[in-house]
């Protein structure tokens, strides 16, 4: 079986996010990028499936942000081969520009299953798996917590659902699989790992396709939310913070 | 690609089980508002399979569509997406509105793909401006806000909870069109098998008094036994956002937000938990909501009572050590 995965980059919330003096992007100057949660999710899911039934695993990537660190990672992890797409027609492309990219490179490799994280932090324009399987006419079936092979050529996955509810559904495959998260936490893989494959194994490359598609919305502006106030702060020394939280839950009838 | 678009709004009808999804009629209120503005009709697509007696609780709608069909008794992207794009081909809405949901997200996404369409995900505001639908987003956890213009034709999933749902419920008695189900359906390759309940946890958190949530901010599992002191000083249990579950630290039982449980606790206390909407969805009606968190521009700080800004490796021991002094004074 040939599982394709998407890792896609994305904002590292960890730094203070800058809006550009056009108000309406990213200040990229000083963004750093890291693989999104759930496409790591979906690279572990794959390696399992890997683990589990002998899958070929390839990671292809848009090249864009440190991505090259993100394909070692994966081969390090135990993906066969991982592969960068570019160059790219503008740096960060929007979620929909993406899908037909990768869709243009998917069409002409033919996997039987397509893995990626169900949605991203900086979606704006579509979620990757969705838009996919209706770009390449395969089914799609997103949130998923599992994916396991069953009878020939199907997979079952259960598909998360709110209050717990899970629905286990079967699909033929090919098909594309929005991953939520992997049955296990994704590995762990240390950095001399990684830079021993980063010397010894190289990364395939595949030429940007050419794509069309609905224009990207137009944005207006792009902000940070004002606070709303609507929590009041407890302000002083961590002792101090403590012991008012502890007269405000006393008079609000929580301890006893 | 998509066909010519008229000015009518569609809402895309999620139901589970028998019963409508509650989203759906905060959509059908502000689908109400925006059809308005737009000079269209607000129709609810219904897909299906005995689920006429569901339509009557779409009066808000100016019509329901109904598409019959056992293949659509439960959902699929595959399934219902090919109900919307075979009604699509008779001409796409301004606007086709589905909730942010886990049944929304991949039917919106797969349509849009499969029609071309263009797309906007993650509304928490949308309105008219001068003709144009103007649509706010959330980025980045909460982060950020993007606010921009949808294309007549667009489908947008909106967050649960960006509209008040009482708009959206109607005792009126809506007109019910029926629609014959696509052929497209023979060609179907996903089902669903069953449905799993969640499994039975040590402990109920949706009946649990007090809660102490944790998130990121715990960092690892050795950490969680400070979480548990907490909540056992105050009568209570501990519970979790989502990647504290993903890393295996506490079992599925204990996940609070949008796949995990809904709580409405007495005292919700947040460590570390960033306020993403996913988590938000599920305590956001808790009576009390204490939040401690290190970024001052978390969103949890928008839906808690009260915020302490710290590290709560710093706050919570304090916090202990008051609670442990006021029990001996009592004693």
């Amino acid at each position: 079986m040939k599982i394709a995965v998407l890792l896609t980059m994305v904002p590292d919330l960890v730094d203070e996010l800058e809006i550009d003096a056009a108000g309406t992007a990213l200040e990229t100057q000083w963004l750093r990028y890291v693989l999104s949660e759930s496409d790591d999710h979906a690279l572990e899911q794959a390696l399992v499936l890997k683990d589990r039934y002998g899958a070929d695993v390839t990671a292809l990537a848009l090249d864009h942000g440190d991505v090259d660190q993100t394909l070692f990672t994966a081969l390090a992890k135990g993906a066969q081969e991982a592969v960068k797409i570019g160059p790219l027609p503008r740096p960060d492309p929007g979620r929909r520009e993406a899908a037909a990219i990768f869709a243009g490179v998917l069409a002409a490799w033919s996997p039987d299953l397509i893995l990626a994280g169900v949605q991203a932090i900086n979606d704006c324009d579509g979620h990757l798996p969705g838009l996919l399987g209706g770009l390449l006419t395969l089914p799609s079936i997103g949130v998923t917590r599992s994916v396991d092979i069953a009878a020939s050529g199907t997979v079952t996955v259960l598909k998360e659902y709110p209050g717990g509810l899970a629905a286990e559904m079967t699909v033929a495959l090919p098909a594309v699989i929005g991953v939520l998260s992997a049955p296990q936490p994704p590995r762990y893989v240390p950095v001399a790992r990684i830079r021993e494959v980063t010397k010894s194994r190289t990364l395939a490359s595949a030429p940007t396709p050419a794509v069309s598609g609905p224009p990207a919305p137009t944005i207006r502006r792009l902000f940070k939310p004002e606070p709303s106030g609507r929590a009041k702060m407890l302000t002083g020394t961590p002792d101090q913070a403590a012991a008012e939280l502890v007269s405000i839950l006393e008079n609000r009838g929580v301890l006893r | 690609m998509t066909t010519a678009t008229t000015p009518d709004v569609w809402i895309y009808v999620e139901h589970l089980r028998g019963a409508v999804a509650p989203h759906t009629y905060e959509l059908l209120g502000k689908g109400r508002e925006l059809a308005a503005a737009l000079g269209g009709r607000l129709i609810a697509v219904l897909p299906g399979h005995g689920s006429r007696p569901l339509a009557g609780t779409l009066g808000a709608a100016d019509a329901v569509v109904l598409v019959e069909d056992e293949r659509l008794a439960s959902f699929s992207a595959e399934a219902h997406g090919a109900v919307l794009a075979a009604l699509a081909a008779g001409g796409m809405p301004h606007l086709l509105l589905c909730g942010a949901t886990s049944a929304g997200i991949d039917l919106a996404a797969h349509l849009a793909g499969a029609l071309g369409a263009p797309m906007v995900v993650n509304a928490r505001a949308l309105a008219v401006d001068g003709g144009t639908v103007i649509a706010t987003s959330q980025l980045c956890g909460g982060k950020l806000l993007c606010e921009l213009e949808v294309a007549p034709g667009t489908i947008v999933t909106a967050l649960a909870g960006a509209f008040p749902a009482d708009a959206g419920m109607s005792t009126r008695e809506p007109q019910v069109e029926t629609a014959e189900a696509p052929e497209a359906l023979r060609q179907i390759r996903t089902a669903v098998t069953r449905l799993l309940e969640p499994s039975a946890g040590d402990v109920d958190i949706t009946r649990a008094g007090v809660l102490v949530a944790v998130g990121r901010g715990i960092q690892r599992k050795e950490n969680l036994p400070l979480a548990e002191e907490l909540a056992t000083l105050l009568g209570g249990a501990v519970c979790a956002s989502r990647p504290v579950i993903d890393q295996g630290w506490l079992p599925l039982s204990r996940q609070v937000g949008k796949s995990g449980l809904a709580v409405k606790p007495g005292l919700y206390l947040a460590l570390g938990i960033s306020g993403a909407s996913e988590h938000v969805e599920g305590m956001k009606d808790a009576a009390l909501i204490v939040a401690v968190n290190s970024d001052p521009q978390a969103p949890i700080f928008e839906v808690a009572h009260y915020g302490v800004v710290g590290d709560l490796f710093e706050v919570v021991p304090p916090l202990i050590e008051a609670l442990k002094g006021r029990r001996a004074q009592a004693a």
